[in-house]
């Protein structure tokens, strides 16, 4: 019984964090049409940015709890400077060309931005533990659990609640979801596509980001972090179903589930339980649970 | 290695300037093969005289061009595999075990027994990935890829993580010495390049790798020929195994080590690197790329670490945006392809 | 002798009726024109003996074997081949080269060996090309093209696997008026080489009174006249729903 709880909220945990990190990539790729592989390496600067502001606050003597702050204004800078420099001067220029020129597009972003973190950062790995001590611990049996992780919980479901809500409630929303549907009927009915595009990107990137703050505390911070997260989210967008937010939350729940109970059960396949499941999805629902996007295959 | 030969003009009275055909008639062969023979005794001789860094960095440019040259054969069908490194680390596992196990330590028997493991392990999948393009097909070959990784890291009898160590191979019963091993297997590393170089050229220009372009194009009317488009893209992805795996085995052979890395993303996504780099059109395109990958990932290393990959990307993105046929097409006339 | 027999195909998309109780049987050497107002089933008819739509009901039969289940592929090498109204071609490729393709997918001793330029494919490319006066155009890039060559170039593909039974889909539109009698001209001189049954899709019933050895006109799906031009077009039914003489209702 308690090993059936202690794999349950590991993988809800789990899960969690996959979804903050998924979402943002499945949203990019249902406006803009770009599997965007340098998503993780925008992971990884909203953790380097969480680390430095995080570094800034204690050293201008903010509370402990206002570290959260800085992660999320670390998530806000990296997707206010980044936005603008990819979208605008690089993928603009690739756009409605094929998909897996722009996945080798964003390949080259990926290989750039490696290495711009390390020349911005250094090699040495950083270590911002702080906040992970902010919401103490939870003790559920014998097992006993750390506050953040919840915490981390409770972000998703804001991350998914505010993103559903902003696609499906607001008027900015509903132009998305035309433009998801078909940018051409879309930009002929006079809908800025350019400027939805640009939105979109933006909010992937600072969702990417926002992963990467809030993960921070829980990792070493150094180079190479952004290459294992790619790969993880592209399995959990990929079962989901490409472009689809629900199926973000449940590829998510899923993958979550699916490594908590290998990692428990069977560690030998802790690595490769996700990549199972999204070989066969593939093999068997190429287009995800929620399909959005028709699978190319004959 | 292989090369753009005469170009035949075909020009009668057409208005617009002729176009080469997209592959090379038969008697083109004899002067291929000519020519084939003189770059490996070029590179034999020059190889003899380098310093030993550099034979090295050749010997690993041509074993992982080897693994382009598989990718190569995929794109003319008009996909992009993303987890090649698959059959890399196939190749590589196969000999390291048949060496530390099985006592096998024939050079020349260990990269065969690489590219026919590679080829048994993808064989099954070919098939199934058949029906697949575009980013599904570079998906299920990534998710393919990754499952391997995560088998191999945990599986202590394959080594795990750390992977394992092969000792030094010996070349038709003879061992190898000391001051001449790196030499040797240069000279067998280039002459398997050579060898697949050509192979690869004859079957661009055959009856089947013309219905390759085809398929890229139009496969509708492929069907409507009577062309089989499913066959042809589960053989082209059969031979690129046969070739990864024997670069993967010749990789072992010369670095003396083998790990699961061997199967991660970032190793398949650096032979997709070099494929779009080098282009369709020529083959020895794919060796030059992979000789400046090495190149660039060696004197970053030495002279500016940490950008190596900054100057990958950068060139990733000029060759997309100036030479979208690769750099093949600087010396390849224009052709259909 | 009975080449294509079709009894009782049906076929429906949602509310709209593609073919209700199609019943038709093709002699060999017939030269048969499909009319019918667009819409009307002619081009569906098509596609499901080539097998790439499935009747809801009923059979097709070519050359005494039931094709009904087959795909476009296995009807091809059962000596079927068709045209397009928009020319299937290989843009980037030249024109020698798309023949050499037809030929090579055509070919059972496809392999990674045989060289797909080597003499005895090129001469035959060559001499169907010269049938369709298109050798000149041999080297040039198909992209770069006009659309009365392309058009050729489509059916002298469609040719080069020497079959029983050719399909036109529409083979003159998109072409101009006074380029439409040269080309078919350069057609049917091309096909008169051999005894070839030729089913043709055709709205101009200048060339189909010109061509057609046979008229089976279509409406909502249905055969509604099928006999020589002079017969058929004089049909009420043609009249009123095909060439619009007899004005509806």
């Amino acid at each position: 019984m308690n090993a059936v709880v202690t794999i349950l909220i590991d993988g809800l945990t789990y899960a969690s964090w996959l979804f903050i990190v998924a979402v943002g990539l499945t949203l990019v790729f249902g406006v803009l049409k770009i599997l965007n592989i340098a998503h993780g390496s925008f992971y990884a600067l909203g953790a380097y940015a969480a680390a430095s502001f995080v570094g800034w606050a204690a050293t201008l003597k903010w509370a402990p709890g206002f570290s959260i702050v800085a992660m999320l204004l670390a998530a806000v800078a990296v997707a206010a400077v980044m936005a603008p420099l990819t979208e605008r001067g690089l993928l603009r220029f690739f756009y409605g060309r094929d998909e897996v020129l722009l996945v080798l597009v964003t390949y080259a972003m990926f290989l750039i931005l490696e290495d711009v973190t390390k020349l911005v950062w250094g090699t040495n790995p950083y270590f911002v533990s702080e906040p992970y001590g902010l919401f103490g611990n939870l003790h559920v049996g014998v097992q006993t659990w750390v506050g953040y992780d919840f915490a981390l919980v409770a972000l998703a479901v804001v991350v998914g609640g505010a993103v559903w809500w902003g696609l499906n409630r607001t008027r900015q929303g509903k132009i998305t979801l035309a433009v998801i549907h078909s940018a051409e009927i879309a930009s002929s009915m006079g809908v800025n596509v350019s400027r939805v595009y640009m939105a979109a990107f933006s909010i992937g990137i600072f969702l990417a980001a926002l992963g990467g703050a809030f993960t921070a505390p829980m990792i070493s911070v150094q180079p190479g972090v952004s290459v294992g997260v790619i790969v993880v989210s592209f399995a959990v967008v990929i079962i989901g179903g490409l472009g689809s937010i629900e199926g973000a939350a449940v590829g998510a729940l899923i993958v979550g589930l699916a490594r908590s109970l290998a990692v428990h059960v069977a560690p030998v396949a802790e690595l490769f339980s996700i990549y199972i499941v999204m070989a066969v999805v593939l093999m068997f629902r190429p287009e995800g649970l929620f399909q959005r996007t028709q699978a190319r295959k004959i | 290695m292989s090369a753009s030969t005469e170009d035949l003009a075909i020009g009668t009275a057409a208005a617009g300037p002729p176009v080469p055909p997209a592959v090379r008639r038969a008697p083109g062969r004899a002067g291929m093969l000519a020519l084939a023979l003189g770059a490996f005794a070029v590179l034999a001789a020059a190889g003899w005289v380098f310093p030993r860094w550099l034979t090295f960095l050749l010997t690993m440019a041509a074993a992982n061009g080897l693994v382009s040259l598989g990718i190569v054969g995929l794109m003319r069908g008009g996909v992009v595999p993303f987890g090649q490194g698959m059959v890399f680390a196939a190749g590589g596992y196969a000999a390291a075990l048949l060496y530390n196990k099985l006592g096998v330590t024939d050079a020349v028997g260990l990269t065969l027994a690489g590219g026919v493991a590679a080829l048994l392990v993808a064989a099954p999948f070919a098939p199934l990935l058949s029906r697949y393009r575009g980013i599904f097909f570079a998906m299920l070959t990534l998710a393919l890829s990754m499952v391997t990784y995560g088998l191999l890291m945990k599986l202590d009898t394959l080594g795990g993580s750390d992977g394992f160590n092969v000792g030094r191979p010996t070349l038709f019963g003879q061992k190898l010495p000391d001051d001449r091993v790196g030499y040797i297997l240069y000279l067998l590393t280039t002459a398997v390049a050579t060898l697949a170089a050509v192979a690869m050229r004859i079957a661009f220009d055959s009856t089947r790798g013309l219905v390759t372009l085809a398929v890229r194009e139009n496969e509708l009317r492929v069907e409507y020929l009577g062309g089989s488009v499913r066959r042809a893209m589960a053989m082209n992805f059969v031979i690129a195994a046969f070739c990864g795996g024997l670069g993967g085995a010749l990789v072992v052979l010369s670095l003396g080590h083998i790990e699961p890395n061997f199967s991660y993303w970032t190793t398949s996504g650096e032979f997709v690197f070099v494929a779009i780099l080098a282009g369709w059109q020529s083959v020895a395109a794919v060796f030059v790329a992979s000789t400046v990958l090495e190149i660039v990932r060696s004197f970053s290393s030495a002279y500016f670490p940490n950008t190596w990959q900054l100057a990958l990307g950068l060139f990733l993105l000029f060759v997309i945006r100036f030479l979208p046929r690769g750099i093949g097409s600087l010396w390849t006339k224009r052709a259909g392809h | 002798m009975t080449l294509l027999l079709a009894a009782g195909v049906h076929k429906r998309f949602g509310a709209v009726v593609a073919a209700a109780d199609i019943t038709i049987a093709i002699a060999a050497g017939e030269r048969v024109s499909l009319i019918g107002s667009n819409g009307a089933g002619k081009t569906t008819f098509v596609n499901m003996i080539t097998g790439y739509l499935k009747p809801d009901a009923g059979r097709i039969a070519f050359d005494g074997r039931d094709v009904t289940p087959l795909d476009p592929r296995a009807v091809t090498r059962l000596g079927v081949a068709r045209s397009f109204q928009i020319p299937q071609l290989y843009g980037d490729l030249s024109v020698l080269d798309n023949m050499l393709v037809a030929n090579a997918c055509h070919d059972q001793r496809l392999s990674f060996w045989l060289p797909a330029h080597r003499s005895d494919a090129v001469e035959r490319a060559e001499r169907l090309l010269e049938r369709f006066r298109l050798a000149e155009h041999r080297a040039r890039r198909v992209a770069e093209l006009p659309g009365g060559v392309r058009k050729l170039l489509d059916i002298a593909m469609a040719l080069t696997g020497a079959p029983k039974l050719l399909l036109l889909d529409e083979p003159t539109s998109g072409v101009s008026a006074q380029e439409k009698f040269p080309m078919m001209d350069t057609i049917m001189t091309a096909l008169g080489h051999e005894a070839m049954t030729v089913l043709f899709v055709e709205h101009d019933m200048d060339i189909v009174e010109r061509y057609a050895s046979r008229v089976v006109a279509f409406y909502a799906g249905r055969i509604v006249a099928d006999g020589t031009p002079e017969e058929a077009l004089a049909t009420d039914d043609v009249r009123r729903y095909v060439t619009g003489e007899l004005l509806a209702g």
